[in-house]
This record gives structure tokens, sequence and C-alpha cells, in this order.
């Protein structure tokens, strides 16, 4: 059944790729392929694809619980949110929290998680930063 | 002659203090990373990209350090395979099957040092073929023109997922799906956007490093958390490492093994395709047919253990090859590889050869010296790999989700790549589950523009005319190779996994 599904959401994908391919403004001055052709061909290869897919389909992966996909999703979310925090709160606190985060719900601790995360942030910190001097994001505290 | 002089020039670039302690330190880091599980070569070079590339290394010592990563990585896989039974990346599975016995019968210490010495016969050799044989091909590569490099564009595709592979479908969509993602961005020869949707930060196309990173390191960290798989393999498992220096008639019993399967397995990693998985499985079967009389293959025979192992790190050196000479890689880490020099603006091929030897010659001199650093490093500090083995994941795989972030982050410095590669790990782990291979998709973004540019090339050139594609009888052989390396598998493809599984579940059987 997964592999239906698949085949179906590939072949809209491959619809979808070759309608915007198909809506490029082309300019004026163009060589004899254009910038639509090569897209075209990528989008009959997608739909290709999708098709044998839906009709010839695998065994049935073996899927996660629920719960599992919301842990996924979750841990997901929390990198969103981190992606987005870490010019305004800095790398360091930003990365603790993540790092926390991800451990705990690994199966750490919760005080265990607090003290790992800390300690992944300013590893991370103390090598990258201070030792290779790569330039990280600094919060309004600095670091 | 000419060959040697350049190579001596090449030690002269790769033998600075410098460079040295950065193949030190990928050595090190690249056996760490191929000897915990779930972290194999493709995932560790690609974690360090970002690293080499922030770091303002220039193109030779960033080549040298992730290329000793890779190296390090294959030597780095088979701890695991011997002392816990689980291999560290898809190639150390056949040392699985003779490695984990010997070292339930005590001879782990052994077992390590063997197929580290294994590893290195086959390294070296493969590097020397490398010397021997790129000069070759790229003497062949150079009569291609678009139209060829269309074709051979193709055939790398056609021939990616390999002998092995079960479902061609899904490779085709991988592949298309990666060169789709690569049209993102200002076309280049018409400099109209294509598939931005009006978003800026789309402009300049996506990155690959952004790609790579997000779909094979953070959909390990998904993989890791839908199972919840929190502590060490090692763990409660006590780990007696035994004598750790072989004894010279045992050496000397492996070595026509390890000088057969390194040739082996170097023909497997040149071949497209094929890559060091099946390098060390055919190098185990050939072994098994030729030497095998007792019937000791399987319950902790050493020349089971040095025939994988000296042909998949064979294969890894052979892959370099292709990637180097042509610019199209065979294999998941060579296409990872690959991004390492596009992204320091080299593009390999055979130009390179011409206008940049000293890349090309200071590379393999690295290869060399990693190699001998390799084993010299591999023999006595088996303990200290041994003990990495007892991190558990619930540490590590945060860790390696935050430096993909620091790396990404130092190289743009923008949340939009951050958010692009967290879309990308989502899309690996579907992938994954659904069985689609990932490298596929990575060489999709990678080759993308240069496919089509070559294409639109070679049309243009023929005032318009398509058949041009199909014209010369070199690019009609390549596309005769991609169709036959394409529809083979679908018809062999089900008969050698399924013999590698039996190999692997016969054992399974033995050992329990």
């Amino acid at each position: 059944m997964s592999d239906r599904i698949f085949g179906v959401v590939g072949l809209l994908l491959a619809i979808g790729y070759a309608w915007s391919a198909l809506i490029i403004q082309e300019s004026f001055l163009s060589d004899a392929v254009g910038p639509k052709a090569f897209p075209l061909i990528i989008a009959g290869v997608l739909a290709l694809a999708s098709i044998a897919i839906f009709l010839k389909p695998d065994a049935e992966p073996h899927w996660p619980q629920l719960g599992r996909l919301l842990e996924i999703a979750a841990a997901c979310a929390v990198m969103i949110v981190y992606a987005l925090a870490l010019p305004e709160i800095g790398f360091v606190i930003a990365t603790a929290v993540a790092a926390s985060y991800l451990t705990w719900r690994l199966g750490t601790t919760p005080l265990g998680s607090l003290a790992t995360g800390a300690l992944t942030s300013l590893g991370i910190y103390a090598v990258f930063h201070l030792v290779l001097g790569l330039s990280l994001a600094r919060g309004p505290l600095g670091f | 002659m000419d060959t040697l002089s350049s190579l001596a020039d090449g030690f002269v670039i790769a033998l600075t203090w410098q460079n040295l302690l950065l193949a030190l330190l990928g050595c090190f880091l690249g056996t760490i990373m191929g000897a915990l599980p779930g972290l194999g070569p493709s995932n560790g070079v690609a974690i360090l990209i970002p690293l080499a590339f922030t770091l303002g290394l220039g193109a030779t010592p960033s080549l040298i350090l992730l290329t000793s990563v890779y190296y390090g990585a294959m030597y780095g896989g088979r701890i695991s395979s011997i002392l816990l039974n689980i291999p560290g990346d898809e190639p150390a599975m056949m040392t699985c099957l003779d490695g984990y016995p010997m070292a339930q019968k005590g001879r782990a210490g052994e077992a390590l040092s063997l197929s580290g010495i294994a590893s290195f016969v086959g390294a070296f050799l493969a590097t020397w073929g490398l010397i021997l044989l790129a000069p070759q091909l790229v003497k062949i590569a150079l009569l291609f023109g678009p139209a060829e490099y269309f074709a051979l564009f193709t055939l790398a595709f056609a021939t990616l997922g390999g002998v092995a592979s079960t479902n061609q479908a899904k490779t085709a969509f991988a592949a298309a799906l990666g060169l789709g993602l690569a049209m993102v961005g200002v076309d280049t020869q018409t400099g109209v956007p294509r598939f931005t949707y009006g978003e800026v930060h789309l402009y300049d196309g996506i990155d690959f490093l952004v790609a790579i990173v997000g779909l094979f390191a953070l959909s390990e960290v998904f993989i890791f958390l839908e199972h919840r798989h929190g502590s060490a393999d090692a763990e409660g498992k006590k780990i007696e490492i035994g004598r750790l220096v072989p004894s010279f008639a045992l050496l000397k019993q492996c070595t026509p093994t390890m000088l057969r399967t390194s040739v082996l397995g170097f023909l497997a990693g040149v071949l497209p395709g094929a890559g060091a998985s099946l390098g060390s499985f055919i190098s185990y079967s050939m072994e098994k047919k030729l030497v095998d009389k007792e019937g000791t293959f399987g319950t902790g025979d050493p020349r089971g253990v040095a025939a994988p192992e000296a042909g998949n790190n064979a294969a890894a050196g052979g892959a370099l090859v292709p990637m180097l000479a042509l610019g199209v890689p065979g294999s998941g880490t060579t296409a990872v590889l690959l991004a390492v020099l596009l992204s320091l603006n080299i593009t390999p091929g055979p130009l390179l050869f011409a206008q940049q030897p000293d890349v090309v010659w200071g590379l393999i001199a690295a290869l060399f010296i990693a190699n001998f650093m390799l084993l010299a490093m591999n023999i006595p500090m088996i303990g200290l790999f041994t003990r990495v083995l007892m991190v558990p994941p619930r540490i590590l795989m945060p860790i390696v989700a935050m430096v993909s972030f620091v790396g990404i982050y130092g190289i743009s410095g923008s949340s939009f790549d951050l958010l692009v590669m967290i879309g990308f790990g989502v899309m690996g782990w579907v992938l994954r589950k659904l069985d689609v291979p990932l490298v596929p998709v990575i060489l999709g973004t990678l080759l993308g523009n240069a496919m089509e540019s070559n294409m639109r090339r070679a049309i243009t050139i023929d005032n318009g005319n398509w058949l041009t594609l199909i014209d010369s009888p070199l690019s009609i052989a390549l596309w005769s190779l991609a169709v036959i390396g394409f529809v083979l598998p679908m018809v062999f493809g089900k008969i050698l996994k399924g013999r590698m599984k039996m190999a692997k579940e016969e054992e399974g059987a033995v050992s329990d």
C-alpha cells in the first residue's frame, strides 16, 4: 500500500514539476534548447518511475507506531525552532537546549540530559569556535 | 617514469607539517566514524565537509583531510563487525562472517590486526592501480565531446543502483528527484530563474552540501529516534581482545588471499555501479571457492577475514579512478568526495590532470600517507577504538545533529539553509523507509547542472538537432552500456541480493 501511495504522490510531483517547468519565463536570448527542455525530461522520468512503483509495489515497509511518528515530528519542530532561534539567542544556549532535548528523547535521564546538552554545546563551542576559529551565531550575550 | 616523477612532486606537496597533521586527524576521525554503527563513510565525510570548508583550508589540504577520513572509515568499519557482529558500514558486512567467530574463539586481537593488514594491502595496491589506470582513462576521456559526456552521465545514473539493486524504478525515481532539485535556481545559460517561486534564497540554487548533510546525517538521527535506540550495542558485552600481533605463519597463509582479493576488489571498485559492498562480497565468495577445502570458512578462518577486508579497501581505492579521471563517481562516498571537489571549485575530469596536477598527485600521495598512518595507528590503538563502541547513541546522535547544524551555519550563516537541511533530513528518512536509495539523489543534485549544460551545448553546436546525442560510435556505446546496466539488475539483482543475505543468515545459524 505504501508504495502505491508513494507512486501517486510521485506522479503528482512529476505533474507539478512539469507544470512549473512550462511556466518558466523564457528570455528573449536563448540557446537552441532553452531552459525548459531538460526539466521536462526529468519530469518524464519521474512520472515513469512513479508509475512503475505504483504498478509493482515492494513489500510493505515497517512503519513506526503513531507515538514514534510524533516523536520524529517533535524532534523536527525542535530543530526548526533551533534554526530560527540560533541568530536570536546565540549558539551556546540554543545548542544546549536542542541537544538536551534530543538526548532526553533518546533515553537519557532528565538531569543527565541537561548536563549532556550543556557539555555538548560547550564542547562544540570550544572545539569549533575557540580552537578552530569557526564563526558561530552570536547572541545578545556574545556567545 | 613520468608517473613516478609526478608522484614524487605529489609527495613534496603532501609532506608538510600541516598536511601530515590533517592526514593524522582525518585517519583518526575516520576510523572512529567507521567503527560507530550508523555512521558510515558517506556520513563521516559529509559531516566534515563544512568543517574543512569553513576552516579556510586550501584545496589540497582539504582533500587530504577528507580522503583520510574516507580511507579511515573503510578501515574502521571492520571493528564492530569483528567484535559485535554488527557491521559498522555496509561493505563490512562480509567481515562479520569469519571475524565474529574468530573473536568468539578469543582471537579478536588477531582478527583485528590481520584485517588491518589486509585493509592496508588492499588500499595500497589499489592506490597503485589508481596511479596506473587513471592517466589511461584520461586519454580516453579526452575524446569525449559534450554529447558523449551527456551519455556518460546517463550511464552513471543507470548503473548507480548497482548490480545488487532490487528495484530499478526507485533508483530512477531517486535520480530524477536529485536532478530536479539541481534545476532550482537561475539558469546559467539564459539567466531566467527556475523553480524558485519568488524565494530569493533559492536563486543561487540548493547547496548540495546542505542536501548531503541533511539526507545522510540528519536522517540517521531520525532513524535512531524512531527506534529509540539509545544504548550502545557494546553495553553489557565483555570484549576480550587477546594477542594483538598475528603470527608470521598466519600472515604467510593469508598473503595469497590478500593479493588476489585486492585485484578483484579494485576491479569491482572501478566498474560503475559495483562499489565496495560488491567488492567485499565477490572477494569472499571467490576465496571461499578457491581455498576453502576443509570447510573452515564461516567458522573463524583468518583467510575469511582477510579476503573481504582487502577486497573492500581495494574497491574504495578503485572507486576513485572514475571519479578523478571522468568526474563521474561510482559509489556513494565518492559522490560525497566529488561534492568536496566541486565546493572547492575543482572540476574533476581529464582537464584536472592537465591543469592542476598538484591537486591530483598531492591527493594520491596523501592516500599513501594515510594508508601507512592507518596501519601504524590501527594496531597499537585498537584498544582505544574498541572503547569508542561503548559511546551510547543517545549521546552521540545529538552531537552528530549539532555538528551538522554548526557546519552548515558556518558556511552560509543563514537560518534558511538550516531549514532546508531539516527538510532534507525528513525527506531522507521517508525515502529510507520506502527503500529508495539516497545516493542517486545526491549524485543528481551534484551533476544535474553539468549534465544539462552538456546536453544543451551538444544540441546547440549541431543547430538544434537532438539526434546529435546519439551520433558518434562512442556515445552509442555508452548509451548501450547504460541500457544494459539499467536492465541487468532487474534480472540478476534479486538473485545476488538473496545470496548475500543467505550467506549472512547461514552464518547466523552457525554462530548462535
